[in-house]
């Protein structure tokens, strides 16, 4: 049998080892052996959105992505979007004006799966951001505020005198 | 009370006048989340992040009968597969005392008890699906799961009993949860039913409803030997920790201080999560095989099994009237199941028992016992389900008699509780129907049904009044000054979305006359001053008065510090005349003299004071009915064609006393309506009819509101303090906003279509069956 290689996993800009197995999905290499927590296992299949961090910039749901594969490639996580102890990015601080949650639980993949809706073109209307954030289940069902959090940094990504990234 | 007088009561949330309290100045703010950092930025810990050295995983086998024995184990396969530590089987499982009788003073076991009884791997026996029969522990939870599928297990099988009507066993248990009577009636209600001139009888049923919070199960049980005792540490996703102490405490035989749990942060629960399942024990027990700390996540695929659910029912319900919607005699029999091993009864007529003036009411609880998993609560209990036959009921007596069915309950309005006999604490419910008329715009609705259309669409108004009780428990709380002028208040209560550390901190702030930037809250560990489970939308009203007087008491002592201390200013003052204010103490009336809280615990030489309080609910129980009420009010259009029920607008109108934070209030209410509306059109677990296993395993199968199902919400929160409640006249708001949605959505496709669904969730073929058969 040929020795197994390291795996390794470029997050936030940073790289890590990892144990070889190739059955390891990005989310529990993330939750597991990395130690960034912030990225959430809800269902583990796919379904809740929970887990949603940026692949390259784009919203991917990390629980059906395995690790080996992914050698080069850039993951984002919640814990990648700002630094957590100094100023928010906008639409963290959005959530938390408009209090688009409760338990917090789905709000990492929430707040990654609506910066990437912003990013995407797909938060002109209401309807559009209802319909392009219903991958993120919400049990709490914060969604009113949700989608008001959404608006409120499209309406500012919209006003170039108060652009963000 | 003129409509303008109780206008004048009345604002929106977030827009009311300030607080005309001296004392509260962060109580009744709309503030945002003070753990609002945490959770966006992913730092808050829930319980399967906490870092733990050493640390292995588990991964859970469920049986694939539900009923019978486990024949054999065979595991010799996944004992050698690489990373597999152990397979802990009822085999080789350490044994635990049986389950306790009762917890925190509730019943747990017998008919009409909270808990599953049954301790975990202690026997071969399978009492329904999926039930957990081994766990694999080994260093990686890829290395742990994949070995679960290497275990064989051989079952000697039974047929499953899983029909509610043909039970071998049933019982009509006496109390609910040790308290509530589940059986009341005799001769005078059915005479009464006879008599009346108007009569209605009706049956409705419920499906079986998970609770599916986004965080699943979660626990990691970390043993050590210190002082020669045996002591765990266990985080866990519990909303109950000094209940779960105990349960734990008396399930392996240990003194309460040998066992530490935590739950800092708990990613939902709506009912699930308690202290009545298995889930903690058994990995506390694999821990204890493994000889390592472990770290358990269930699979989403298992909280069907293991977590617990609201069961169906069946109501049936019998109202005796005037013709002119006076109600004599109603009636409320419910029927629905149990596990085989657990008494929990989903008491159906609990808003029937107390909602309207009706001189004759009776109720039954039917509890049939089956090879399925065992129940729990689950947001609104009772209220949600029971309540929704009832709501629904009214109004097919409404549209029966040709009367709005707002004025019907305006003629059924009760005064008094009709079933204490004793006055309501604080009942506005009046103002909820005028308010919800207004703001949803009711005088719009076509009385006939089936007359409006968009298009394909038939739209519908309905409306439904809801209620919860407003209970308290036991709590304590400490809340200790330091002397940089800071402050630390403490209860093992819970977060879990419902804002404690938000909430309890402007409590705190308020009652030590605090900025609230200066003080901070803690809660979920056993450590902490003992408060109950967070459970029946009580914690507000429990923990606040526990932390409010803790506070007090910490500024009573300081008081006295500073009147026994001859250098300072307020040396020989009584403590009545002397007034916090901004970390000082002064004289009343006069703020010169004084000083502020740090420079008399530095001149005594302490570094703080502690004040702490241990509060129960008083004789005003016993004068009083202290329920919450509300009006809620629906918008359907559903399509001509193909059934499918969308809901355009929801409107709730609330009379829960008053609101410690209108934001985080708002929120939970507005969770709790989309709650209900999963409830009203897509929610139905279903297990298999034949082989009993659960067949809706995933969130694809069970479908709970996504972003896409938001309807526009409308939320009016009376917000009038319930002067019997205590100083804070707050009640909870965690499960009402649920009750009420489901009857105004089916009211309001009554209205649509003229087809009465009695059947929840209101799916398209229910519809396009009624379109079928008129
Ligand atoms: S955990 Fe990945 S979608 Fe649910
Ligand atoms: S905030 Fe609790 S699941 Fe979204």
């Amino acid at each position: 049998m040929d020795e197994p290689q390291t795996l390794i996993l470029k997050v936030n800009g940073q790289e890590y080892k990892l144990r070889p197995d190739s059955r390891t999905t990005v989310l529990d290499a993330l939750r597991e052996q990395i130690g960034l927590t912030g990225t959430k296992k809800g269902c583990d299949h796919g379904q809740c959105g929970a887990c949603t961090v940026h692949l390259e910039g784009e919203r991917v749901l990390s629980c059906l992505l395995l690790v080996e594969g992914l050698a080069g490639r850039e993951i984002t996580t919640i814990e990648g979007i700002a630094d957590p102890a100094g100023e928010l990015h906008p639409m963290q601080q959005a959530f938390i004006d408009h209090d688009a949650f409760q338990c917090g639980y789905c709000t990492p993949g929430q707040i990654m799966s609506a910066i990437a809706c912003v990013k995407e073109g797909h938060a002109g209307s209401r309807m559009e951001i209802q319909e392009f954030m219903s991958g993120n289940l919400c049990r709490c069902a914060a969604y009113p505020n949700i989608i008001e959090a959404i608006e409120a940094v499209r309406a500012a990504v919209l006003d170039p005198a108060n652009s963000i990234q | 009370m003129s409509f303008t007088e109780s206008a004048l009561k009345l604002f929106h949330l977030g827009e009311g006048p300030p607080d005309r309290s001296k004392r509260f100045a962060a109580i009744g703010r709309d503030l945002p989340r003070v753990d609002g950092r945490a959770k966006v930025t992913g730092t808050a810990t829930y319980a399967a992040e906490w870092p733990v050295e050493n640390l292995v995983h588990g991964a859970v086998i469920d049986s694939e009968i539900a009923r019978g024995t486990v024949r054999s184990i065979d595991d010799s396969v996944a004992l050698a597969a690489p990373g597999v530590l152990a397979v802990v089987t009822h085999e080789n499982a350490p044994r635990l005392a049986s389950y306790p009788k009762k917890g925190a003073g509730f019943p747990l076991t017998g008919e009409g008890g909270l808990g599953e009884v049954r301790q975990p791997l202690q026997d071969p026996t399978i009492y329904y699906g999926a039930q957990s029969i081994a766990v694999i522990v080994a260093e990686t939870s890829e290395q742990a799961r994949f070995a679960a599928n290497l275990v064989k297990v051989e079952y000697d099988v039974q047929p499953p009993e899983l029909d509610m009507d043909a039970a071998s066993w049933t019982t009509r248990p006496t109390e609910f949860s040790g308290g509530e009577a589940l059986q009341r009636g005799d001769e005078s209600v059915e005479k009464a039913l006879e008599g009346a001139p108007v009569r209605l009888e009706r049956e409705y049923e419920n499906p079986i409803y998970h609770h599916n919070p986004i965080e699943i199960l979660a626990s990691i049980a970390c043993w050590e030997q210190r002082g020669g005792k045996d002591r765990l540490l266990l985080y866990d996703t519990t909303r109950s920790v000094d209940m779960l102490r105990d349960v734990v405490c008396h399930s392996f035989g240990l003194p309460l201080d040998c066992v530490h749990i935590v739950s800092k942060f708990i990613g939902g629960a709506f009912g699930s999560k308690a202290w009545t399942y298995h889930n903690p024990l058994l990995v506390a027990l694999a821990a204890k095989v493994a000889g390592r700390p472990l770290r358990l996540e269930w699979r989403r695929q298992q909280v069907w099994s293991i977590g617990g659910h609201r069961p169906a029912q069946r109501h049936r319900l019998r109202i005796g009237a005037e013709p002119d919607g006076h109600m004599r005699a109603l009636h409320h029999w419910t029927r629905q199941h149990s596990s085989m091993i657990s008494g929990y009864t989903e008491y159906g007529s609990r808003m029937t028992k107390m909602m309207y003036a009706v001189p004759e009411l009776g109720f039954t609880n039917e509890l049939a016992h089956l090879n399925l998993p065992s129940p729990s609560v689950m947001r609104g209990p009772g209220f949600l389900t029971g309540g929704w036959a009832l709501e629904t009921a009214l109004d097919e007596l409404a549209s029966e008699l040709s009367i709005d069915p707002i004025e019907l309950r305006l003629r059924n309005y009760a005064e008094i509780d009709p079933d204490t006999g004793l006055p309501f604490s604080n009942k506005h419910l009046r103002d909820c129907y005028d308010r919800g008329k207004e703001r949803f715009g009711w005088d719009a609705r076509h009385a006939k049904p089936s007359t409006q259309r968009i298009g394909r669409d038939l739209v519908g108004y309905g409306m439904a009044s809801a209620m919860h009780p407003a209970a308290q428990q036991e709590a304590s709380a400490t809340v200790t000054l330091h002397a940089d002028g800071t402050a630390t208040a403490r209860s093992a209560t819970h977060e879990l979305g419902n804002g404690s550390y938000t909430v309890f901190r402007q409590i705190a702030a308020d009652g030590v006359a605090l900025p609230i930037e200066r003080v901070t809250f803690d809660l979920g560990d056993t450590t902490f001053p003992k408060a109950p489970p967070t459970h029946g939308s009580i914690t507000t009203a429990t923990v606040g008065p526990a932390v409010l007087d803790a506070a007090t008491d910490a500024i009573a002592k300081l008081k006295d510090l500073a009147s026994k201390d001859r250098a300072s200013p307020l040396h020989g003052a009584k403590a009545e005349r002397i007034e916090a204010r901004a970390g000082r103490l002064h004289l009343f009336g006069d703020p010169a003299t004084g000083e502020d809280y740090g420079t008399i615990l530095r001149r005594a030489g302490v570094q703080e004071v502690t004040g702490k309080a241990d509060v129960k609910p008083g004789l005003e129980r016993m004068r009083y009915a202290f329920y919450s009420f509300g009006a809620v009010f629906a918008e359907v259009r559903v399509d001509s064609d193909t059934g499918v029920v969308r809901v355009a607008r929801l409107c709730g109108v609330y009379d829960c006393g008053r609101l410690i934070n209108p934001r985080t209030a708002r929120s939970q209410l507005m969770g709790g309506m989309i709650f209900g509306l999963g409830a009203a059109l897509t929610e139905e677990t279903i297990f298999d009819p034949v082989n009993g296993l659960p067949v809706t395993r995933n969130l694809a199968d069970y479908h709970v509101p996504a972003c896409a199902d938001t309807p526009d919400i409308t939320i009016e929160v009376l917000n009038i303090p319930d002067p019997h409640i205590g100083e804070l006249g707050a009640h909870g708001v965690g499960e009402m906003g649920t009750n009420g949605v489901p009857p105004a959505i089916g009211n309001a496709i009554f209205n649509a279509t003229g087809h009465r669904l009695r059947s929840l969730p209101y799916t398209p073929d229910k519809l396009i069956k009624a379109y079928r058969h008129g």
